[in-house]
């Protein structure tokens, strides 16, 4: 087991915000390690040049490294074939990009199942469709923050084309069964669809285990930069399917009145790509695997359960946290409330009703005291604004891990939580 | 203490103690905000006597800044003309609270203001009589 405190020297951030910053912000944004940084200032220092069109060395040079990042995100998500992975900007522009293309060869009277624990980013791509006359279902959640999956097979019809499902939780933490999920799918002759941005950073995964059709993800929440994402697509289907944007890398030839397309992935590629983000990815998988992700996901497990005894010990009045107990299912996600925060009008009606609500402390009153301590962590509906509400509330705080975060990191966010408990108690 | 440990002290009395919090019976105007990415909700009620402010209170729910700053916009807007409020500006309110806020939480502190000008300009546009 590697030495996490030393991982966190390699963080360049840590200390030039010193040494007591405690980052719990993960699930929104991972920091980078040197290595990363450095591959990406390399390319620019000493390679750069566009890729696929010059008939130049140092252009094959930077079509040479901008290949050797996509093989090397392709191995590591367990894809054969380096061509199944599209580079994008991020797992919404991935998610979109399905939404737009897959969206072509739907009619009215389609559904989409998703479920209720989805991050907007596979929502709103879908919710596009619905002026079509595509309908939208939502697979809901058990009590205990588990996908509930009587009610999804319960939900999905022949009418069902498209099965969009999240691998984890960015609000529960929750690990969703994907390969169970994928084989209802294709049972009903569904297309299957993982939102894999709060799994790959996390987790050993591997597309063709879990046998998804299309997986999103995105580089800067796995320790590269912002600005490249992916989406692993199987071959045949993204050669079948429709472009996303139309200009140039992605074309064969171009005609007055009409074009040709590239092979997959180019296809899907037009414009000049961020080469600079792919490198910088493909450094964040080196250094990942260099962890090893086994690891990774161990020290996420340990975290959560040192999360768990530190809420039992500290016991803080009102604390409510959400997301399954087990930690063999459960992301490095930790979002909860102190005192409960209905929606602003069955506040009312309780308080009209003479019915006390107690004191919660706002989210924002919790994170803006957490920062005053050094503490980053994130408060509000998380981008799930729909499974905020279906957990009766109108915002949570997060705090979620990644390889950086120290058990000393939990203890903190404990002791600190403690003391904002205490100063906004009315 | 300091200067910001003195202004968090009284913002956090304003958010303890709210002033002027409760519903209005008929009053002459009543507004619900929400802040959509936090759910902070502020609910204004006026009383004009004339293009005077005779009586305002608020009921909400939401962050200490939202809340505190909501009790500070009722006692400033007591006695004021509607021209006056319409007249505050957000660097005016900001300024009272006199903390550090980050433009997030900026946002927080001038639901409760925007939402009694929205109110007011809302009453204008509809032709009340007054």
């Amino acid at each position: 087991m590697p030495s996490w405190e030393r991982i966190k020297e390699d963080f360049p951030i840590f200390r030039n915000l010193g040494s007591g910053y405690v980052y719990l912000d993960s699930a929104a944004t991972s920091q980078k390690p040197m290595s990363v940084i450095k591959a990406i200032s390399d390319f620019y220092l000493y390679n750069n040049s566009n890729v696929h069109r010059g008939i130049y060395r140092l252009s094959e040079e930077a079509t040479e490294m901008y290949g050797r990042s996509r093989e090397n995100v392709s191995n590591f998500i367990g894809s054969h074939d380096p061509g199944q992975i599209v580079f994008v900007r991020n797992a919404t522009e991935a998610l979109n990009l399905l939404s737009y293309t897959l969206g072509w060869e739907l009619v009215s009277g389609d559904e989409i199942l998703i479920t209720i624990m989805e991050h907007h980013s596979n929502i709103v791509p879908w919710q596009f469709l619905q002026d079509k006359g595509i309908k939208l279902v939502y697979a809901d959640i058990r009590p205990d923050g588990t996908l509930d999956m009587d009610d999804l097979q319960s939900k999905v019809s022949p009418r069902t084309k498209i099965l969009s499902v999240t691998h984890v939780s960015n609000v529960l933490g929750t690990v969703n069964p994907v390969r169970e999920i994928g084989k209802i799918a294709h049972d009903n002759g569904s297309t299957f669809i993982v939102d894999g941005a709060q799994s790959v950073p996390h987790m050993p995964v591997n597309v063709e285990t879990i046998d998804c059709d299309f997986m999103a993800f995105s580089g800067h929440k796995m320790l590269g930069p912002t600005g490249i994402g992916v989406l692993y697509g199987k071959r045949e289907l993204l050669e079948k399917m429709h472009p996303f944007m139309g200009g140039g890398e992605m074309i064969s030839e171009v005609y007055r009145d009409h074009s040709t397309w590239a092979d997959v992935p180019e296809k899907f590629e037009a414009g000049t790509p961020d080469i600079a983000g792919a490198i910088g990815l493909s450094a964040a998988v080196d250094y990942l695997r260099s962890i090893g992700m086994d690891n990774v996901m161990k020290h996420g497990r340990d975290l959560m359960k040192l999360t768990f005894e530190m809420e039992a010990e500290e016991n803080i009045p009102g604390l409510l946290s959400y997301g399954p107990r087990n930690t063999d299912i459960r992301g490095p996600v930790y979002s909860f409330s102190i005192g409960e925060i209905p929606p602003f009008g069955v506040n009312q009606a309780l308080v009209d009703d003479g019915i006390g609500v107690g004191t919660a402390i706002h989210p924002h009153d919790v994170a803006s005291s957490l920062d005053a301590s050094g503490i980053a962590v994130r408060s509000g509906h998380h981008c799930a604004m729909p499974l905020t509400h279906r957990l009766n509330t109108v915002a949570t705080t997060r705090a979620s891990y990644y390889v950086y975060n120290t058990e000393e990191d939990v203890r903190r966010l404990f002791r600190s939580l403690k003391r904002a408990a205490e100063v906004y108690s009315k | 203490m300091t200067d910001v440990e003195e202004k968090t002290e009284i913002l956090m009395d304003h958010y303890r103690s709210p002033h002027n919090y409760g519903k209005m019976e008929s009053p002459t105007a009543e507004l619900l905000e929400y802040n959509p990415v936090c759910g902070d909700a502020v609910q204004m009620f006026v009383k004009l006597k004339g293009n005077m402010v005779e009586d305002v209170k608020f009921i909400g729910r939401g962050c200490s800044i939202s809340q505190g700053s909501a009790s500070m916009v009722t006692d400033m807007a007591r006695g004021k003309s509607v021209e006056e409020i319409m007249g505050i500006t957000p660097q005016h309110l900001l300024n009272l609270i006199g903390l550090p806020l980050g433009p997030s939480r900026e946002k927080c502190a001038l639901l409760p203001l925007n939402t009694l000008q929205k109110c007011l300009a809302r009453l204008g546009r509809e032709n009340v009589k007054i």
